[in-house]
């Protein structure tokens, strides 16, 4: 019986050839990495268990990217915590505002994130860097914490789903519209424990920022991980930023899946989730009507410069509705850079758009671009629970950053095709 | 274990047990306070230390913050069972040394009120008020070392002789 290219790299991780979905390993990381809410509870449990040393300060990334730059004095001090702990470590890779980005991001643009790499974070979306043909998974901060200790953690052999993708994507079609038609196939519980593997003619055409939002949301349907097979857009992205010597690992022809699905979408259109789960998908024309009070382009999930370039090919010589707060984050400061280059800042700027510096912040609710009881957003992020980006009472939709970029011109969601033909 | 039921649907999310804007606390006790607030801003106040949560499918799913089951061992619940666990709230759970029982015939039976009184070591879980009783698997051999061991902090300084 072949191996599928998860159970392949995570037998290069621990001792044996081979390992069956089920199977409990104890398995080497290439990368651990935590961020200023998950690392300094790792850090603190770090101190107290006397773990003393790190196991290879090269191999440990600390990213504070969700509250800063400090959104108050609490989540200064656990920025604090974390600077503290990189420098009494030596750990290099450690950004400070001005340099740092979000997480899922800023690792594979670093080249801390290749082909064939085991990688742990204590972020549920570490599952992103599937997308450059690695096996990486969000895990806890006590997890994280034994990691820096021994550079293991302890793993079950997922069960690997596989969903092929064929047809020829339409225009205004992306990642996001692929990732959140799966999830509302098979339910936000419907990959749980299990590794999904996208392919595909698809996907073999799919840009490498498309693939990173779709491994992004594998968690989104209670995966474990999310891979796309390393191919020669890998290879392109990959050069000339990879600190590590790659691995392209394929799947055998008869490695075993528990599941296989197979769509034709070259007729889907683009898709957005309604609260409170991102497995509510709609077509965009079923939601049209619904109005906004903001619309959020960032995130780990689309704050790539090629979805910077979407929203401002959109709202180039327009401007955002009036009873619209428009927000745009870039992921990192090099997509900042290049954004900057290309003059996409200067069209969101002239849209009345609020362009921020990158930090996870509306996301999660946490800073810039908090919701009141009874708004509504519309946002190009993975999450839209009760709460995710404010109070109790607000609500969040999750569309591509096509649809965002449309409905920020209208005040309303809306097919791009409307505004933009 | 014996306790009083709360009981809670399917998917519950880390962003329901402890909302995002908790995030910058550490402190167990704070986060306890914030117990279950994103789905019932009442909980605090009505359930009390040794009560059980139970919940549906996929419970704790969403994030990877470890404040949520931080929150619920630290509010003094003795143990969650649910029809099954999102993996990070699962694997979470058990490097803290949270007791968490995947059970689904118990957990769709019960209601908020209930008594249930749990043996872990047995496998079993025992509904008094409905006078029923049901079983669960045991965890496989690995997990159940990070159990005894008390969660995965001692377990790592056992190995590391430490
Ligand atoms: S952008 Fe959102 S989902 Fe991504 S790491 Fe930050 S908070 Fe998490």
């Amino acid at each position: 019986m072949g191996m599928t290219i998860t159970e392949k790299i995570l037998a290069a991780h621990c001792e044996g050839d081979r390992v069956e979905p089920g199977q409990y390993v104890i398995a080497n990381v290439d990368l651990c990495f935590g961020n200023d809410i998950t690392a300094p509870i790792a850090i603190e449990q770090f101190e107290k268990a006397g773990f003393g040393r790190v196991f290879d300060a090269a191999r440990i990334a600390l990213v504070p990217d969700h509250f800063t730059p400090n959104k108050d004095i609490q989540a200064a001090t656990r920025a604090a915590e974390l600077r503290q702990f990189a420098r009494k470590h030596s750990i290099e890779h450690y950004w400070e505002v001005g340099r740092v980005g979000i997480e899922h991001a800023l690792l594979p643009e670093q080249g801390l994130v290749g082909p064939g790499d085991l990688v742990v974070g204590a972020d549920s979306h570490s599952c992103t860097y599937g997308a450059v043909g690695a096996f990486s998974t969000g895990v806890g901060s006590t997890d994280l914490a034994a990691c820096f200790a021994t550079g293991t953690v302890w793993l079950r052999v997922p069960e690997s789903m596989k969903f092929v993708f064929t047809g020829e994507l339409r225009r205004w079609v992306g990642g996001k519209d692929l990732i959140l038609h799966t999830i509302a196939r098979i339910g936000v519980d419907g990959a749980l424990y299990r590794a999904m593997e996208f392919c595909g003619p698809t996907i073999e055409n799919l840009p490498i920022d498309d693939r990173f939002t779709m491994c992004n949301m594998a968690i989104e349907a209670g995966g474990k991980s999310g891979i796309v097979p390393p191919d020669e857009e890998t290879r392109q992205y990959c050069e000339g930023r990879l600190q590590r010597d790659a691995v392209y690992y394929a799947s055998d022809a008869d490695a075993a899946y528990v599941e296989t699905h197979e769509w034709d979408v070259s007729g889907l259109g683009p898709q957005v989730a309604a609260p409170f789960l991102p497995s509510n998908v709609h077509p965009v024309e079923e939601l049209s009507d619904v109005a906004l009070d903001q619309v959020v382009i960032g995130s780990c999930t689309n704050g790539r410069i090629s979805d910077l370039r979407v929203a401002a090919e959109i709202l180039r010589g327009r401007k955002a509705a009036p009873t619209v707060r428009v927000i745009v984050l870039p992921a990192t400061q090099d997509i900042y850079r290049q954004a900057l280059r290309e003059g996409l800042i200067e069209v969101f700027i002239e849209a009345e758009v609020a362009v921020s510096t990158p930090t996870c912040g509306p996301c999660l609710g946490g800073h810039m671009g908090v919701l009141a009881a009874g708004e509504r957003a519309l946002s190009t992020t993975n999450r839209n629970f009760r709460t995710r980006m404010g109070h109790y009472d607000s609500e969040v939709y999750l569309c591509g950053p096509a649809v965002a970029a449309a409905s920020a011109v209208t005040g309303h969601i809306t097919h791009p095709a409307e505004v933009a033909g | 274990m014996e306790g009083r039921c709360w009981k809670f649907g399917d998917d519950v999310n880390t962003d329901e047990i402890v909302p995002a804007r908790y995030l910058s606390l550490t402190d167990e006790k704070e986060l306890a306070g914030h117990c279950m607030e994103g789905t019932d801003p009442e909980f605090v106040r009505k359930a009390g230390s040794g009560d059980i949560i139970v919940g549906g499918r996929n419970f704790g799913c969403g994030s990877s913050r470890e404040h949520a089951p931080l929150a619920i061992r630290a509010f003094g619940i003795q143990c969650v069972v649910a029809r099954s666990f999102a993996r990070i709230f699962f694997r979470n759970a058990v490097n803290i040394g949270l007791p968490i029982l995947e059970c689904p015939e118990a957990a769709g039976d019960a209601q908020t009120g209930d008594v249930l009184t749990v043996d872990p070591a047995r496998g079993v879980i025992v509904n008094r008020t409905r006078d029923k009783s049901y079983r669960f698997p045991p965890f496989s051999p690995e997990v159940q070392a990070v159990i005894d061991a008390g969660g995965l902090i001692p377990f790592t300084r056992k190995k590391l002789r430490l």
